[in-house]
């Protein structure tokens, strides 16, 4: 039996790299510190996982060779007009360079998964900046938690013990912060919260620009906002100007809702203002592992965190354009390449329909309902339990993770089959 | 490959050869005495050559770099960059992509670039950035001016620790240099707050800026690490800066032993005179004379170019104010146990009162210091202005003419306000080879760069300047254009760029040190960080650390403790 410690999990943005993952005769046997989410990883998905690749051969999924899938891949990206790569955000930047340098190659339209999920945030980010911490500075110093639309104590299971509530330098646990909820209904993370403001749906937008009037000691001429009474606002306004070192966290509840960006520009613009006050900060609760993570690689090679076009021969970003959803819905790509992601399971659906009649390539441990619909599915290695790799976590952290058993054998990392995809395609084109 | 650059007139001022004509010869990626027949010939004659240029601040990869890229797709838009053949696409401007980055300074003649600012923790990302950058050499200096680690053994007087401790980070980091940055600022700063001078308390950890600059150029001095500690100072950017800037300086005199101990990076932002807005003047007279009596400093310029650019630090509280003054859009990234960092677009005008003694403070100090092997040139990219506008700077400084012009451009007062009208001195094109690749390799402590002596790297740039034909002073806008576009460049032996383009991509070398401390402290220093990381992170000291097979082509250095 062996003990592997200091495992970095790659389940959520929390990233949490302090697990410990015993093995034997190369299967995992236990796990100690991982959330009940990543002990269904390491210890259960791995069961159900697809071990062969398959090619669709007369309208039927059937069993064939690592090479011939690639081959048949190959073929497929390289006499495609305008193909879609699509995933990213569960895999390692080592295979999000190689997909990126595979989009420019064939001049196609790569995306990543933060297009669906907190994009709008991040275009927030490009109208009024960011201002925010590493989660080691929130464990520290902060008096003041807020979770805006995002329930930890369900999505993000260690993010209290670990981050927000966990002792440190300058707090000593949970008696010294003050933790405020604000969501439509109550959640597991409302019942531990001191305060849970309840919120209309919808009502984002308007509740804070409300607080960034009291912020600025401006009086109100209506008793509720969003469903909120104007004293509880005040409250909160005060709560906020008063605290010593304020977070906010964010979930998909303020960047999905209606008004989207704007809500995550009105957050981030409360943020701004109570800095004149005392010291605030604010983060999404980003999702997948390593979503953070595709949106920094694709950033440094190409200088856009999502929504990258290749078909002028530069990248070109323009979200409602160039973004997954809106390009699948108008039927522009005529090819899919799709890396540790389910569309077909998540998108919309006129997308999805137009994504069916194109042929699709899928890389990935799993057998998803994207997979279902391909013409190529090629297995993969689990990061981070069967493979190594470097992922960033919410608050842009790095973290290398680690191989601890051998994957099974027509499984390999998906960054192998990625470069094996862009030699072939090279060679293809005659590059 | 074999290489003989023929006829072309050589400045090499660390070798003494100030523009004569002769041949160089480069084989197996290093310049040597002769090479066969069959070497390539490259045909310099009426050009000059010169060792590669050598950069040693320029923020070019990591996460403030990348925070900056995400938050402003405007300054892309406007900057694109065509999939061409062997070259990757890419955007431009005043933050450019990695691939574009590394071949634009190769198209400058510049081979090897140090990013002078990463805080620990996120060093793994400045790596992979790094590691994306094609053809030049590099590596990077991380932060330990708010380390809490080096506040704490500092304030306990535990210097030996301290320096141990900073040992193991460099190596964990796979770090060059000691960087500081306001110091004890970013603290304060976690809290919102502000350091105002370099002897005010850091709260809760019983330490001034003043010792924790003294402290780190001591270990510094322990480690024999091969450049000095490179200090950005508390207080930058403000009227009056410039007292703090001296006071920095002079706080580490004792050190001198006849070499540079500190290093005080893009001077001019910090070199202001006044009290408010209104009154700030130039103190770049003030600069020049403390550089030029301690020869324990040295200086780079951050110096302004007018444009629209992007600025990014580690001192964030520097950041909210100039957020407060421009009310542009603001990113702030604090880290744990360490440091803070924030971002501001912000546009450099002529017509700007302000921007126009920003613009003299930084031209003063060059041309008033009288050694330049301790003044280097800089825009402290892209905070002051973007990389490839050095060739802009270049012409600044070698054209009195070229200066005129801008004068007559920039307010009526910035110019009473300044003294660089009256300064008639124009560098020589030995000088700038000391500034852009001489004076930086030897300050950085890199041997086989910055020269064309047999055995240096074969970093090697022609420029399409006929010194015998051109008076730089009158026709500087030439000047600037064959220092914008080399004609050839070699790195490591390899022609990267003939005619102007990149014609081949080469993997660059990762600097970084591995200092040696005596094993007892080392161990006993370790056994205390492992009691203490959680509590101090949020990551595990084991995945904290970078392994040397992570960083690409790497190129330790190993130094000698005491």
């Amino acid at each position: 039996m062996e003990t592997h410690k200091d495992v970095v999990c790659t389940y959520c943005g929390c990233v949490c790299d302090d697990l410990e993952i015993q093995t034997e005769n190369q299967q995992i046997i236990a796990s100690k510190y991982a959330c009940a989410i990543a002990n269904e990883k390491f210890l259960v998905c791995r069961k159900e996982r697809n071990l062969s690749p398959l090619l669709r051969v007369g309208g039927d999924l059937v069993e064939a060779e690592l090479d011939d899938t690639i081959e048949r891949a190959a073929h497929i990206l390289a006499a495609a007009k305008y193909p879609l790569l699509y995933g990213w955000s569960n895999t390692s930047c080592e295979t999000i360079k190689v997909g990126l340098e595979l989009a420019e190659l064939v001049g196609g339209l790569i995306d990543n998964t933060s297009s669906v999920c907190h994009g709008p945030g991040i275009e927030a980010v490009q109208e009024v900046g960011e201002v925010s911490a590493t989660l080691g500075q929130v464990k520290h110093r902060a008096d003041l938690i807020i979770y805006w639309g995002c329930n930890p104590g369900s999505g993000h299971i260690r993010h209290m013990s670990r981050y927000t509530l966990a002792q440190g330098r300058f707090r000593s646990g949970r008696k010294d912060r003050k933790v405020v909820v604000v969501d439509v209904r109550s959640t597991p993370t409302s019942k531990v919260g001191d305060e849970f403001v309840k919120i209309e749906p919808g009502g984002d937008y308007e509740l804070l620009t409300a607080l960034r009037m009291a912020i600025r000691d401006e009086e109100f001429e209506v008793d509720k906002v969003a469903g909120v009474p104007v004293s509880k606002i005040e409250e909160l306004a005060d709560l906020m100007a008063n605290a010593q070192f304020g977070a906010l966290f964010f979930g998909l509840g303020l960047t999905m809702s209606k008004g989207k960006s704007e809500n995550v520009t009105a957050a981030i613009s409360l943020v701004d203002d109570l800095n004149s006050r005392t010291k605030f900060i604010l983060m999404p609760m980003r999702g997948h592992h390593n979503v953070t993570g595709a949106n920094k690689v694709f950033t440094w090679q190409t200088g856009y965190p999502f929504a990258v076009d290749f078909s002028h021969g530069y990248p070109r970003y323009n979200p409602g354009e160039t973004s997954v959803v809106d390009s699948l819905a108008r039927g522009e790509p005529d090819a899919a390449l799709i890396v540790a992601s389910d569309p077909v399971a998540n998108f919309p659906k006129p997308a999805v329909a137009n994504l069916s009649k194109i042929p699709i390539i899928v890389i990935d441990p799993s057998l998803t309902a994207t997979a279902l619909l391909a013409d190529v599915v090629i297995p993969t290695a689990f990061l981070g339990v069967e493979c190594a790799g470097t992922i960033y976590r919410m608050d842009g952290v790095p973290l290398y993770t680690k191989k601890i058993v051998e994957p099974p054998p027509n499984c390999l990392p998906d960054t192998l089959i990625l470069q094996k995809l862009l030699k072939r395609v090279k060679e293809l084109k005659g590059v | 490959m074999e290489y003989i650059i023929r006829g072309g007139i050589v400045y090499d001022p660390l070798n003494g050869i100030n523009g004569e004509k002769m041949d160089i010869a480069v084989k197996g990626g290093k310049i040597v005495e002769s090479v066969s027949s069959g070497a390539k010939v490259i045909d310099a004659s009426g050009m000059i050559v010169l060792p590669g240029g050598v950069d040693l601040h320029s923020h070019i990869a990591g996460s403030k770099v990348n925070a900056g890229r995400i938050m402003r797709p405007e300054d892309h838009y406007r900057d694109v960059v065509v999939k061409a053949g062997l070259t990757r696409s890419g955007v431009g401007y005043s933050i450019p992509s990695v691939f574009t980055t590394g071949y634009r300074y190769a198209e400058m003649g510049y081979t090897t670039v140090f990013e002078p600012a990463t805080t620990p923790l996120k060093t793994r990302h400045t790596h992979d950035e790094l590691a994306d950058i094609p053809i030049i050499d590099k590596g990077c200096f991380p932060l330990f001016g708010n380390n809490w680690f080096v506040m704490e053994y500092l304030s306990r007087g535990e210097i030996d620790e301290a320096a141990a401790y900073v040992a193991w980070t460099l190596e964990a980091t796979k770090g060059y240099a000691i960087k500081v940055v306001n110091p004890g600022g970013g603290e304060r700063w976690g809290w919102g707050g502000s350091i105002k001078s370099i002897d005010d308390p850091v709260p809760h950890f019983n330490i001034t800026p003043r010792e924790i600059v003294r402290g780190l150029c001591q270990i510094n001095k322990m480690l024999n690490l091969p450049h000095p500690i490179h200090v950005h100072p508390n207080g930058l950017g403000k009227p009056g800066s410039y007292e703090t800037t001296i006071e920095t300086m002079d706080c580490v005199r004792d050190f001198s032993d006849g070499r540079p101990a500190i290093h005080l990076t893009h001077i001019q932002f910090e070199g202001y005179t006044g009290t408010n807005w209104l009154n700030i003047g130039s103190g770049g007279d003030e600069i020049a004379k403390y550089v030029n009596g301690n020869p324990h400093v040295s200086v780079d310029l951050g110096q302004i170019v007018f444009s629209d650019t992007t600025t990014m630090t580690a001192d964030a509280p520097f950041e909210y104010q100039l957020y407060l003054i421009t009310g542009n859009k603001w990113t702030n990234a604090d880290v744990e146990a360490e440091e803070t960092a924030g971002v501001v677009p912000y546009v450099y005008r002529r017509s700007n009162y302000v921007n126009a003694v920003q613009w003299a403070v930084g031209l003063e100090v060059a041309l008033l210091a009288k050694d330049p092997w301790r003044v280097f040139l800089t825009t402290d990219h892209p905070n002051a202005g973007v990389f490839t506008e050095y060739p802009r700077v270049i012409s600044w400084l070698m054209s009195k003419k070229a200066r005129e012009k801008v004068l007559s451009k920039v307010p009526r007062n910035a110019r009473r306000r300044t003294m660089i009208a009256g300064i008639d001195r124009e560098y020589t094109l030995s000088e700038i080879a000391i500034l852009t690749r001489a004076g930086t390799a030897k300050i950085l402590g890199l041997k086989n760069k910055g020269h064309l002596g047999e055995g240096a790297d074969g970093d090697i740039a022609v420029y399409s300047l006929n010194p015998e034909r051109i008076d730089p002073s009158t026709d500087y806008r030439i000047v600037r254009r064959a220092f914008r576009h080399a004609k050839y460049v070699l790195k490591d032996g390899e022609l990267v760029v003939n005619d102007e383009k990149v014609v081949r991509v080469v993997e660059g070398r990762t600097y970084w040190v591995k200092p040696k401390v005596p094993k007892d402290l080392y161990e006993s220093v370790i056994s205390d960080l492992r009691s203490k990381f959680d509590n101090y992170y949020t990551v595990k000291m084991s995945n904290y650390f970078i392994s040397e097979d992570y960083i690409g082509r790497s190129a330790p250095i190993y130094t000698g403790g005491d």
